[in-house]
Protein backbone atom coordinates (compact mmCIF):
# COMPACT_ATOMS: atom_id res chain seq x y z
CA UNK A 1 0.00 0.00 0.00
CA UNK A 2 2.83 2.37 0.91
CA UNK A 3 4.51 1.58 -2.37
CA UNK A 4 1.32 2.42 -4.29
CA UNK A 5 0.95 5.69 -2.40
CA UNK A 6 4.61 6.61 -2.94
CA UNK A 7 4.24 6.00 -6.67
CA UNK A 8 1.01 7.99 -6.72
CA UNK A 9 2.58 10.93 -4.91
CA UNK A 10 5.54 11.06 -7.32
CA UNK A 11 3.22 10.77 -10.31
CA UNK A 12 0.95 13.50 -8.99
CA UNK A 13 3.92 15.79 -8.50
CA UNK A 14 5.12 15.09 -12.02
CA UNK A 15 1.66 15.81 -13.45
CA UNK A 16 1.55 19.02 -11.45
CA UNK A 17 4.91 20.16 -12.84
CA UNK A 18 3.99 19.08 -16.38
CA UNK A 19 0.88 21.28 -16.05
CA UNK A 20 -1.45 18.31 -16.58
CA UNK A 21 -3.35 19.12 -13.42
CA UNK A 22 -3.86 22.70 -14.55
CA UNK A 23 -4.80 21.69 -18.09
CA UNK A 24 -7.38 19.14 -16.93
CA UNK A 25 -8.91 21.50 -14.38
CA UNK A 26 -9.12 24.47 -16.73
CA UNK A 27 -10.47 22.38 -19.59
CA UNK A 28 -13.26 20.87 -17.53
CA UNK A 29 -14.10 24.18 -15.86
CA UNK A 30 -14.25 26.14 -19.10
CA UNK A 31 -16.34 23.57 -20.94
CA UNK A 32 -18.73 23.18 -18.01
CA UNK A 33 -19.20 26.94 -17.79
CA UNK A 34 -19.77 27.33 -21.51
CA UNK A 35 -22.32 24.51 -21.55
CA UNK A 36 -24.06 25.86 -18.47
CA UNK A 37 -24.48 29.23 -20.10
CA UNK A 38 -25.24 28.12 -23.66
CA UNK A 39 -26.98 24.81 -23.10
CA UNK A 40 -29.77 26.03 -20.87
CA UNK A 41 -31.82 27.87 -23.48
CA UNK A 42 -34.47 25.16 -24.02
CA UNK A 43 -35.14 24.59 -20.34
CA UNK A 44 -38.38 26.53 -20.28
CA UNK A 45 -39.90 24.54 -23.13
CA UNK A 46 -39.13 21.15 -21.59
CA UNK A 47 -40.44 21.90 -18.18
CA UNK A 48 -37.41 20.47 -16.40
CA UNK A 49 -34.97 22.25 -14.16
CA UNK A 50 -31.98 24.03 -15.58
CA UNK A 51 -29.35 21.70 -14.10
CA UNK A 52 -30.89 18.54 -15.61
CA UNK A 53 -30.57 20.08 -19.05
CA UNK A 54 -26.98 21.07 -18.34
CA UNK A 55 -26.30 17.50 -17.22
CA UNK A 56 -27.55 16.20 -20.57
CA UNK A 57 -25.16 18.59 -22.37
CA UNK A 58 -22.32 17.72 -20.02
CA UNK A 59 -22.90 14.02 -20.67
CA UNK A 60 -22.44 14.51 -24.40
CA UNK A 61 -19.31 16.55 -23.77
CA UNK A 62 -17.84 14.12 -21.23
CA UNK A 63 -18.13 11.23 -23.66
CA UNK A 64 -15.50 12.98 -25.79
CA UNK A 65 -13.49 14.94 -23.26
CA UNK A 66 -12.96 12.43 -20.42
CA UNK A 67 -11.53 9.66 -22.64
CA UNK A 68 -9.31 12.24 -24.36
CA UNK A 69 -7.94 13.60 -21.09
CA UNK A 70 -7.43 10.10 -19.71
CA UNK A 71 -5.57 8.89 -22.79
CA UNK A 72 -3.41 12.03 -22.87
CA UNK A 73 -2.38 11.49 -19.27
CA UNK A 74 -1.72 7.78 -19.60
CA UNK A 75 -0.13 7.13 -22.99
CA UNK A 76 3.31 8.12 -21.66
CA UNK A 77 3.05 6.15 -18.42
CA UNK A 78 5.05 3.09 -19.44
CA UNK A 79 6.48 4.05 -22.84
CA UNK A 80 7.93 7.20 -21.26
CA UNK A 81 9.67 5.19 -18.54
CA UNK A 82 11.07 2.87 -21.20
CA UNK A 83 12.31 5.79 -23.32
CA UNK A 84 13.87 7.69 -20.41
CA UNK A 85 15.49 4.48 -19.22
CA UNK A 86 13.95 4.70 -15.76
CA UNK A 87 12.05 1.40 -16.00
CA UNK A 88 14.92 -1.10 -15.45
CA UNK A 89 15.95 0.57 -12.19
CA UNK A 90 12.35 0.81 -10.99
CA UNK A 91 11.76 -2.88 -11.64
CA UNK A 92 14.77 -3.92 -9.56
CA UNK A 93 13.03 -2.40 -6.54
CA UNK A 94 10.85 -4.65 -4.40
CA UNK A 95 7.69 -3.34 -6.05
CA UNK A 96 5.31 -5.40 -8.18
CA UNK A 97 4.38 -4.19 -11.64
CA UNK A 98 0.75 -4.14 -10.56
CA UNK A 99 1.65 -1.78 -7.74
CA UNK A 100 3.42 0.57 -10.16
CA UNK A 101 0.34 0.59 -12.36
CA UNK A 102 -2.04 1.13 -9.44
CA UNK A 103 0.12 3.99 -8.16
CA UNK A 104 0.01 5.74 -11.51
CA UNK A 105 -3.73 5.09 -11.75
CA UNK A 106 -4.33 6.58 -8.31
CA UNK A 107 -2.55 9.80 -9.27
CA UNK A 108 -4.10 10.14 -12.72
CA UNK A 109 -7.58 9.22 -11.55
CA UNK A 110 -7.23 11.71 -8.71
CA UNK A 111 -6.41 14.47 -11.15
CA UNK A 112 -9.35 13.50 -13.35
CA UNK A 113 -11.66 13.43 -10.35
CA UNK A 114 -10.46 16.90 -9.33
CA UNK A 115 -11.15 18.20 -12.83
CA UNK A 116 -14.62 16.63 -12.87
CA UNK A 117 -15.35 18.04 -9.44
CA UNK A 118 -14.26 21.52 -10.49
CA UNK A 119 -16.27 21.45 -13.72
CA UNK A 120 -19.41 19.96 -12.24
CA UNK A 121 -19.19 22.13 -9.16
CA UNK A 122 -19.09 25.24 -11.31
CA UNK A 123 -21.99 23.99 -13.42
CA UNK A 124 -24.10 23.24 -10.35
CA UNK A 125 -23.29 26.56 -8.72
CA UNK A 126 -24.15 28.52 -11.83
CA UNK A 127 -27.39 26.60 -12.47
CA UNK A 128 -28.50 27.05 -8.88
CA UNK A 129 -27.79 30.77 -8.91
CA UNK A 130 -29.97 31.16 -12.01
CA UNK A 131 -32.72 28.70 -11.13
CA UNK A 132 -33.40 27.46 -7.61
CA UNK A 133 -35.27 24.35 -8.78
CA UNK A 134 -31.92 23.12 -10.11
CA UNK A 135 -31.58 21.21 -6.85
CA UNK A 136 -33.71 18.51 -8.51
CA UNK A 137 -30.94 17.95 -11.02
CA UNK A 138 -28.27 17.25 -8.40
CA UNK A 139 -28.72 13.44 -8.34
CA UNK A 140 -28.25 13.36 -12.12
CA UNK A 141 -25.12 15.53 -11.79
CA UNK A 142 -23.72 13.31 -9.05
CA UNK A 143 -24.35 10.23 -11.21
CA UNK A 144 -22.58 11.94 -14.08
CA UNK A 145 -19.64 12.75 -11.79
CA UNK A 146 -18.92 9.26 -10.55
CA UNK A 147 -19.56 7.62 -13.89
CA UNK A 148 -17.18 10.17 -15.44
CA UNK A 149 -14.47 9.03 -13.04
CA UNK A 150 -15.18 5.39 -13.94
CA UNK A 151 -15.08 6.25 -17.64
CA UNK A 152 -11.77 7.97 -16.97
CA UNK A 153 -10.46 4.84 -15.23
CA UNK A 154 -11.41 2.75 -18.26
CA UNK A 155 -9.52 4.99 -20.64
CA UNK A 156 -6.57 5.38 -18.27
CA UNK A 157 -6.33 1.59 -18.26
CA UNK A 158 -6.61 1.54 -22.05
CA UNK A 159 -3.89 4.23 -22.21
CA UNK A 160 -1.55 2.18 -20.01
CA UNK A 161 -2.17 -0.88 -22.16
CA UNK A 162 -1.42 1.10 -25.32
CA UNK A 163 1.68 2.54 -23.63
CA UNK A 164 2.96 -0.91 -22.69
CA UNK A 165 2.28 -2.35 -26.13
CA UNK A 166 3.87 0.54 -28.08
CA UNK A 167 6.96 0.90 -25.83
CA UNK A 168 7.78 4.25 -27.45
CA UNK A 169 5.92 7.46 -26.53
CA UNK A 170 5.44 8.49 -30.17
CA UNK A 171 3.93 5.13 -31.04
CA UNK A 172 1.82 5.15 -27.90
CA UNK A 173 0.50 8.65 -28.72
CA UNK A 174 -0.53 7.48 -32.19
CA UNK A 175 -2.28 4.42 -30.82
CA UNK A 176 -4.02 6.49 -28.15
CA UNK A 177 -5.39 8.94 -30.70
CA UNK A 178 -6.48 6.00 -32.85
CA UNK A 179 -8.20 4.39 -29.89
CA UNK A 180 -10.02 7.59 -29.05
CA UNK A 181 -11.17 8.15 -32.62
CA UNK A 182 -12.23 4.54 -32.96
CA UNK A 183 -14.13 4.10 -29.73
CA UNK A 184 -15.58 7.56 -29.31
CA UNK A 185 -16.16 8.90 -32.80
CA UNK A 186 -16.04 6.24 -35.52
CA UNK A 187 -17.79 3.52 -33.48
CA UNK A 188 -20.96 5.61 -33.21
CA UNK A 189 -20.82 6.64 -36.85
CA UNK A 190 -20.46 3.02 -37.87
CA UNK A 191 -23.39 1.97 -35.71
CA UNK A 192 -25.49 4.78 -37.06
CA UNK A 193 -24.71 3.81 -40.65
CA UNK A 194 -25.52 0.17 -39.89
CA UNK A 195 -28.82 1.09 -38.26
CA UNK A 196 -29.82 3.23 -41.22
CA UNK A 197 -28.86 0.50 -43.71
CA UNK A 198 -30.58 -2.20 -41.66
CA UNK A 199 -33.85 -0.28 -41.57
CA UNK A 200 -35.36 -1.78 -38.44
CA UNK A 201 -34.24 -5.38 -38.98
CA UNK A 202 -32.27 -7.86 -36.83
CA UNK A 203 -29.28 -5.54 -36.36
CA UNK A 204 -31.33 -2.69 -34.96
CA UNK A 205 -33.31 -4.79 -32.53
CA UNK A 206 -30.71 -7.33 -31.41
CA UNK A 207 -27.12 -6.36 -32.22
CA UNK A 208 -27.38 -2.61 -31.76
CA UNK A 209 -28.10 -2.61 -27.99
CA UNK A 210 -25.29 -5.10 -27.39
CA UNK A 211 -22.92 -3.02 -29.51
CA UNK A 212 -23.78 0.04 -27.44
CA UNK A 213 -23.15 -1.79 -24.18
CA UNK A 214 -19.86 -3.17 -25.46
CA UNK A 215 -18.41 0.31 -25.88
CA UNK A 216 -17.49 1.99 -22.57
CA UNK A 217 -18.22 5.48 -23.89
CA UNK A 218 -21.66 4.50 -25.23
CA UNK A 219 -22.53 2.62 -22.06
CA UNK A 220 -21.60 5.73 -20.06
CA UNK A 221 -23.84 7.90 -22.20
CA UNK A 222 -26.70 5.39 -22.10
CA UNK A 223 -26.59 5.05 -18.34
CA UNK A 224 -26.58 8.77 -17.75
CA UNK A 225 -29.29 9.52 -20.27
CA UNK A 226 -31.57 6.63 -19.34
CA UNK A 227 -31.52 7.76 -15.74
CA UNK A 228 -31.84 11.42 -16.57
CA UNK A 229 -35.10 13.32 -16.78
CA UNK A 230 -33.81 15.08 -19.82
CA UNK A 231 -33.59 12.15 -22.20
CA UNK A 232 -35.78 14.05 -24.58
CA UNK A 233 -33.14 16.74 -24.82
CA UNK A 234 -30.60 14.28 -26.11
CA UNK A 235 -30.51 13.28 -29.72
CA UNK A 236 -28.95 10.53 -31.80
CA UNK A 237 -27.67 7.39 -30.14
CA UNK A 238 -29.09 8.61 -26.87
CA UNK A 239 -32.52 7.75 -28.20
CA UNK A 240 -31.69 4.11 -27.60
CA UNK A 241 -31.50 4.83 -23.90
CA UNK A 242 -35.16 4.00 -23.54
CA UNK A 243 -34.91 0.42 -24.76
CA UNK A 244 -31.88 -0.74 -22.77
CA UNK A 245 -32.44 -1.24 -19.03
CA UNK A 246 -30.33 0.96 -16.84
CA UNK A 247 -28.79 -1.96 -14.92
CA UNK A 248 -27.21 -3.27 -18.10
CA UNK A 249 -25.49 -0.02 -18.94
CA UNK A 250 -24.51 0.35 -15.27
CA UNK A 251 -22.90 -3.08 -15.35
CA UNK A 252 -20.93 -2.09 -18.44
CA UNK A 253 -19.84 1.16 -16.79
CA UNK A 254 -18.68 -0.77 -13.71
CA UNK A 255 -16.96 -3.65 -15.50
CA UNK A 256 -15.04 -1.72 -18.13
CA UNK A 257 -12.52 -0.11 -15.76
CA UNK A 258 -11.65 -3.54 -14.35
CA UNK A 259 -11.32 -5.06 -17.80
CA UNK A 260 -9.16 -2.20 -19.09
CA UNK A 261 -6.86 -2.37 -16.07
CA UNK A 262 -6.54 -6.13 -16.39
CA UNK A 263 -5.50 -5.72 -20.03
CA UNK A 264 -3.03 -3.00 -19.00
CA UNK A 265 -1.59 -5.29 -16.32
CA UNK A 266 -1.13 -8.12 -18.82
CA UNK A 267 0.47 -5.81 -21.38
CA UNK A 268 2.82 -4.33 -18.76
CA UNK A 269 3.87 -7.81 -17.64
CA UNK A 270 5.08 -8.51 -21.17
CA UNK A 271 7.37 -5.46 -21.25
CA UNK A 272 11.02 -6.52 -20.98
CA UNK A 273 13.07 -3.61 -19.64
CA UNK B 1 30.18 -18.18 4.50
CA UNK B 2 27.52 -18.78 1.88
CA UNK B 3 28.15 -16.82 -1.29
CA UNK B 4 25.92 -13.83 -1.97
CA UNK B 5 25.75 -14.69 -5.63
CA UNK B 6 26.27 -18.00 -7.37
CA UNK B 7 25.96 -18.56 -11.07
CA UNK B 8 26.54 -21.86 -12.78
CA UNK B 9 26.59 -22.58 -16.49
CA UNK B 10 24.59 -19.49 -17.30
CA UNK B 11 23.69 -19.17 -20.96
CA UNK B 12 21.67 -16.47 -22.65
CA UNK B 13 20.84 -16.10 -26.30
CA UNK B 14 18.73 -13.52 -28.06
CA UNK B 15 16.90 -15.02 -31.05
CA UNK B 16 19.63 -17.60 -31.56
CA UNK B 17 22.49 -15.10 -31.11
CA UNK B 18 24.52 -16.10 -28.10
CA UNK B 19 25.10 -13.28 -25.59
CA UNK B 20 26.46 -15.32 -22.69
CA UNK B 21 27.70 -18.88 -22.76
CA UNK B 22 28.51 -21.18 -19.89
CA UNK B 23 29.34 -18.53 -17.30
CA UNK B 24 30.08 -19.90 -13.82
CA UNK B 25 31.07 -17.74 -10.89
CA UNK B 26 30.35 -16.94 -7.28
CA UNK B 27 30.74 -13.81 -5.20
CA UNK B 28 31.36 -14.00 -1.45
CA UNK B 29 30.06 -11.49 1.12
CA UNK B 30 32.32 -8.46 1.32
CA UNK B 31 33.99 -9.27 -1.99
CA UNK B 32 34.51 -6.60 -4.62
CA UNK B 33 34.43 -8.06 -8.11
CA UNK B 34 35.05 -6.17 -11.32
CA UNK B 35 33.50 -7.34 -14.55
CA UNK B 36 35.50 -6.19 -17.56
CA UNK B 37 34.76 -6.48 -21.23
CA UNK B 38 34.29 -4.61 -24.48
CA UNK B 39 30.99 -3.10 -25.51
CA UNK B 40 28.75 -6.03 -26.30
CA UNK B 41 30.82 -8.54 -24.34
CA UNK B 42 27.75 -9.38 -22.24
CA UNK B 43 28.39 -7.36 -19.07
CA UNK B 44 25.04 -5.56 -19.00
CA UNK B 45 23.17 -8.69 -20.09
CA UNK B 46 24.70 -10.63 -17.22
CA UNK B 47 23.76 -7.90 -14.75
CA UNK B 48 20.19 -7.78 -16.01
CA UNK B 49 19.88 -11.54 -15.56
CA UNK B 50 21.25 -11.30 -12.02
CA UNK B 51 18.68 -8.59 -11.31
CA UNK B 52 15.89 -10.69 -12.78
CA UNK B 53 15.06 -8.10 -15.44
CA UNK B 54 15.52 -10.63 -18.23
CA UNK B 55 15.34 -14.42 -17.97
CA UNK B 56 18.33 -16.66 -18.60
CA UNK B 57 18.13 -19.21 -21.41
CA UNK B 58 19.66 -21.89 -19.20
CA UNK B 59 21.77 -22.30 -16.10
CA UNK B 60 21.27 -22.00 -12.34
CA UNK B 61 21.58 -18.92 -10.21
CA UNK B 62 20.91 -17.85 -6.64
CA UNK B 63 20.96 -14.23 -5.52
CA UNK B 64 21.10 -13.78 -1.73
CA UNK B 65 19.73 -17.30 -1.41
CA UNK B 66 16.73 -16.66 -3.65
CA UNK B 67 15.82 -16.74 -7.32
CA UNK B 68 16.90 -13.65 -9.30
CA UNK B 69 14.09 -11.08 -9.49
CA UNK B 70 12.11 -12.66 -6.64
CA UNK B 71 10.82 -10.20 -4.03
CA UNK B 72 13.27 -11.66 -1.51
CA UNK B 73 16.22 -11.09 -3.84
CA UNK B 74 15.05 -7.63 -4.87
CA UNK B 75 14.87 -6.50 -1.25
CA UNK B 76 18.58 -7.24 -0.83
CA UNK B 77 20.00 -6.18 -4.17
CA UNK B 78 20.74 -2.62 -5.27
CA UNK B 79 21.35 -1.63 -8.87
CA UNK B 80 22.98 1.30 -10.57
CA UNK B 81 22.27 1.15 -14.30
CA UNK B 82 24.59 2.39 -16.98
CA UNK B 83 23.56 5.97 -17.87
CA UNK B 84 21.17 6.11 -14.96
CA UNK B 85 18.09 8.27 -15.62
CA UNK B 86 15.37 9.81 -13.50
CA UNK B 87 12.28 11.84 -14.18
CA UNK B 88 13.55 15.37 -14.93
CA UNK B 89 10.58 17.03 -13.21
CA UNK B 90 11.39 15.66 -9.76
CA UNK B 91 14.05 17.03 -7.43
CA UNK B 92 16.84 14.79 -6.18
CA UNK B 93 15.25 14.71 -2.77
CA UNK B 94 11.79 13.80 -4.10
CA UNK B 95 13.24 11.05 -6.24
CA UNK B 96 14.97 9.57 -3.20
CA UNK B 97 11.76 9.87 -1.16
CA UNK B 98 10.12 7.70 -3.76
CA UNK B 99 12.86 5.08 -3.76
CA UNK B 100 13.06 5.06 0.04
CA UNK B 101 9.31 4.43 0.25
CA UNK B 102 9.56 1.57 -2.26
CA UNK B 103 12.13 -0.09 0.02
CA UNK B 104 10.06 0.65 3.12
CA UNK B 105 12.60 3.09 4.57
CA UNK B 106 12.02 6.45 6.20
CA UNK B 107 11.83 9.58 4.05
CA UNK B 108 14.16 11.32 6.48
CA UNK B 109 17.09 9.34 5.08
CA UNK B 110 16.98 11.20 1.75
CA UNK B 111 19.09 14.17 2.79
CA UNK B 112 21.77 12.16 4.63
CA UNK B 113 22.05 9.92 1.56
CA UNK B 114 22.43 12.88 -0.77
CA UNK B 115 24.98 14.34 1.60
CA UNK B 116 26.93 11.11 1.49
CA UNK B 117 27.35 11.42 -2.28
CA UNK B 118 28.04 15.16 -2.15
CA UNK B 119 24.70 16.37 -3.50
CA UNK B 120 23.31 18.08 -0.43
CA UNK B 121 23.23 21.53 -2.00
CA UNK B 122 21.37 20.36 -5.09
CA UNK B 123 18.80 18.25 -3.21
CA UNK B 124 15.96 20.70 -3.88
CA UNK B 125 16.76 21.31 -7.53
CA UNK B 126 15.07 19.38 -10.32
CA UNK B 127 17.04 16.48 -11.73
CA UNK B 128 16.47 17.98 -15.19
CA UNK B 129 19.01 20.66 -14.27
CA UNK B 130 21.65 18.17 -13.06
CA UNK B 131 24.86 17.33 -14.93
CA UNK B 132 25.62 13.74 -15.88
CA UNK B 133 27.95 13.37 -12.93
CA UNK B 134 25.26 14.62 -10.55
CA UNK B 135 22.70 12.19 -11.94
CA UNK B 136 25.25 9.44 -11.46
CA UNK B 137 25.52 10.47 -7.80
CA UNK B 138 21.75 10.31 -7.37
CA UNK B 139 21.99 6.83 -8.87
CA UNK B 140 24.66 5.94 -6.35
CA UNK B 141 22.64 7.40 -3.47
CA UNK B 142 19.63 5.24 -4.36
CA UNK B 143 21.87 2.16 -4.53
CA UNK B 144 22.90 2.77 -0.90
CA UNK B 145 19.32 2.60 0.42
CA UNK B 146 18.64 -0.06 3.02
CA UNK B 147 22.00 -1.83 3.47
CA UNK B 148 21.89 -4.02 0.35
CA UNK B 149 23.77 -7.31 0.48
CA UNK B 150 24.65 -7.19 -3.20
CA UNK B 151 25.34 -4.06 -5.24
CA UNK B 152 25.24 -4.43 -9.00
CA UNK B 153 26.86 -1.37 -10.54
CA UNK B 154 26.98 -0.99 -14.32
CA UNK B 155 29.86 1.34 -15.20
CA UNK B 156 29.35 3.32 -12.02
CA UNK B 157 32.14 5.83 -12.53
CA UNK B 158 31.30 6.96 -16.06
CA UNK B 159 30.78 10.70 -15.98
CA UNK B 160 32.59 11.16 -12.66
CA UNK B 161 35.72 13.27 -12.38
CA UNK B 162 38.88 11.69 -10.89
CA UNK B 163 38.25 13.09 -7.39
CA UNK B 164 34.64 11.86 -7.34
CA UNK B 165 35.87 8.52 -8.61
CA UNK B 166 38.22 8.18 -5.67
CA UNK B 167 35.44 9.17 -3.25
CA UNK B 168 33.20 6.62 -4.92
CA UNK B 169 35.66 3.78 -4.45
CA UNK B 170 36.24 4.81 -0.84
CA UNK B 171 32.49 4.53 -0.34
CA UNK B 172 32.54 1.05 -1.87
CA UNK B 173 35.39 0.00 0.40
CA UNK B 174 33.26 0.97 3.38
CA UNK B 175 30.28 -1.01 2.08
CA UNK B 176 32.42 -4.06 1.38
CA UNK B 177 33.91 -3.84 4.87
CA UNK B 178 30.36 -4.04 6.23
CA UNK B 179 29.85 -7.27 4.30
CA UNK B 180 28.16 -6.13 1.09
CA UNK B 181 29.20 -7.89 -2.10
CA UNK B 182 29.94 -5.61 -5.02
CA UNK B 183 29.81 -6.51 -8.68
CA UNK B 184 30.78 -3.62 -10.91
CA UNK B 185 31.51 -3.39 -14.58
CA UNK B 186 34.03 -1.24 -16.34
CA UNK B 187 35.73 -0.79 -19.68
CA UNK B 188 39.12 -0.12 -18.21
CA UNK B 189 41.36 -2.24 -16.08
CA UNK B 190 43.34 0.82 -14.97
CA UNK B 191 40.32 2.08 -13.13
CA UNK B 192 39.48 -0.98 -11.07
CA UNK B 193 43.09 -1.81 -10.22
CA UNK B 194 43.64 -1.92 -6.46
CA UNK B 195 39.97 -1.20 -5.79
CA UNK B 196 38.68 -4.71 -6.36
CA UNK B 197 39.50 -8.14 -4.98
CA UNK B 198 38.86 -10.06 -8.14
CA UNK B 199 38.64 -9.33 -11.82
CA UNK B 200 36.47 -11.18 -14.33
CA UNK B 201 37.06 -10.63 -18.02
CA UNK B 202 34.17 -11.32 -20.38
CA UNK B 203 34.77 -11.65 -24.08
CA UNK B 204 31.97 -12.44 -26.54
CA UNK B 205 29.85 -13.79 -23.71
CA UNK B 206 32.51 -16.09 -22.28
CA UNK B 207 34.37 -15.71 -19.04
CA UNK B 208 37.94 -15.75 -20.36
CA UNK B 209 39.81 -14.88 -17.19
CA UNK B 210 39.19 -14.59 -13.49
CA UNK B 211 41.53 -13.79 -10.63
CA UNK B 212 43.31 -10.98 -8.84
CA UNK B 213 45.33 -8.52 -10.86
CA UNK B 214 48.56 -10.31 -9.83
CA UNK B 215 47.10 -13.65 -10.99
CA UNK B 216 46.12 -12.20 -14.34
CA UNK B 217 49.51 -10.58 -14.76
CA UNK B 218 51.27 -13.87 -14.09
CA UNK B 219 48.99 -15.87 -16.33
CA UNK B 220 49.19 -13.47 -19.24
CA UNK B 221 53.01 -13.70 -19.06
CA UNK B 222 53.45 -10.69 -21.29
CA UNK B 223 56.98 -9.52 -22.08
CA UNK B 224 58.68 -6.85 -19.99
CA UNK B 225 60.07 -3.88 -21.87
CA UNK B 226 63.46 -2.40 -20.95
CA UNK B 227 64.59 1.04 -22.03
CA UNK B 228 68.35 1.49 -21.88
CA UNK B 229 69.93 4.91 -22.41
CA UNK B 230 73.65 4.75 -23.31
CA UNK B 231 76.28 7.27 -22.29
CA UNK B 232 77.53 9.31 -25.22
CA UNK B 233 79.37 7.21 -27.75
CA UNK B 234 78.65 3.83 -26.23
CA UNK B 235 75.38 3.16 -27.98
CA UNK B 236 76.77 0.80 -30.60
CA UNK B 237 78.79 -1.12 -28.08
CA UNK B 238 75.76 -1.64 -25.88
CA UNK B 239 73.57 -2.62 -28.82
CA UNK B 240 76.10 -5.28 -29.72
CA UNK B 241 75.85 -6.72 -26.20
CA UNK B 242 72.07 -6.75 -26.17
CA UNK B 243 70.74 -8.71 -29.15
CA UNK B 244 67.29 -7.77 -30.26
CA UNK B 245 67.50 -4.18 -29.03
CA UNK B 246 65.99 -1.51 -31.24
CA UNK B 247 67.06 2.09 -31.10
CA UNK B 248 64.15 4.46 -30.57
CA UNK B 249 64.76 8.20 -30.10
CA UNK B 250 68.25 7.79 -28.64
CA UNK B 251 67.36 4.93 -26.31
CA UNK B 252 67.57 1.18 -26.82
CA UNK B 253 64.29 -0.69 -26.40
CA UNK B 254 64.25 -4.42 -25.79
CA UNK B 255 61.72 -6.99 -24.60
CA UNK B 256 62.12 -10.14 -22.57
CA UNK B 257 59.84 -12.61 -20.77
CA UNK B 258 59.24 -12.38 -17.02
CA UNK B 259 61.54 -15.36 -16.49
CA UNK B 260 64.41 -13.73 -18.37
CA UNK B 261 64.02 -10.40 -16.67
CA UNK B 262 66.64 -10.81 -13.93
CA UNK B 263 69.21 -12.31 -16.27
CA UNK B 264 68.71 -9.41 -18.66
CA UNK B 265 69.07 -6.88 -15.85
CA UNK B 266 72.32 -8.59 -14.79
CA UNK B 267 73.66 -8.35 -18.30
CA UNK B 268 72.83 -4.63 -18.47
CA UNK B 269 74.38 -4.02 -15.05
CA UNK B 270 77.59 -5.69 -16.21
CA UNK B 271 77.95 -2.98 -18.83
CA UNK B 272 78.85 -0.69 -15.96
CA UNK B 273 78.96 3.06 -16.44
CA UNK B 274 78.46 2.83 -20.18
CA UNK B 275 74.75 2.81 -19.26
CA UNK B 276 73.40 6.22 -18.34
CA UNK B 277 69.89 5.14 -17.39
CA UNK B 278 67.65 2.06 -17.26
CA UNK B 279 63.86 1.85 -17.16
CA UNK B 280 61.92 -1.37 -16.58
CA UNK B 281 58.35 -1.24 -17.87
CA UNK B 282 56.07 -4.10 -16.78
CA UNK B 283 53.18 -4.88 -19.15
CA UNK B 284 50.54 -2.22 -18.71
CA UNK B 285 47.09 -3.04 -17.42
CA UNK B 286 45.69 -2.29 -20.84
CA UNK B 287 48.09 -4.83 -22.37
CA UNK B 288 46.95 -7.51 -19.93
CA UNK B 289 43.30 -6.70 -20.58
CA UNK B 290 43.77 -6.79 -24.35
CA UNK B 291 45.64 -10.08 -24.03
CA UNK B 292 42.65 -11.77 -22.39
CA UNK B 293 39.80 -10.05 -24.13
CA UNK B 294 41.24 -10.61 -27.60
CA UNK B 295 42.06 -14.25 -27.14
CA UNK B 296 38.96 -15.39 -28.94
CA UNK B 297 40.32 -14.10 -32.21
CA UNK B 298 38.74 -10.67 -32.08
Amino acid sequence: MNRILATASSEFRIALRNRWVAIALVLMAVFSLVLSLAGSAPSGGLGVDRLSVVVASLTSLSVYLIPLLALLMSFDAIAGEVERGTLPLLLTYPVARGEVLLGKLTAHLGILALAVLAGHGLAAGLAYSLDETSIEGLPALWRLSWTSVLLGATFLGAGYAVSAVARRPSGAAGLAVGLWLGLVVLYDLGLLAAVVADNGGWFTTRAFPVALLANPADAFRLFNLSASQATAAAAGVGGAAGVIPAWQSLLSVLLWPLAALAVAGLAFRKVIP
Amino acid sequence: MTPTLTISQLTKSFQGVSALSDVTLSVAPGERVALLGHNGAGKSTMMKIILGLIPATSGQMTVCGAAPGSPQARRQVAYLPENVAFHPALTGQEQLHHYLALRGESRKLALPLLERVGLHDAARRRIGTYSKGMRQRVGLAQALIGQPRLLVLDEPTSGLDPVSRRDFYTLLDGLAAEGASILLSSHALTEVEARTDRILILSSGRLVATGSLADLRRRADLPVTLHVTARNGYANQIAANLPGAIEVAGALHLECTQAQKLEMLGRIASLGDRVADLEVLPPSLEDIYSHFSKRDGQ
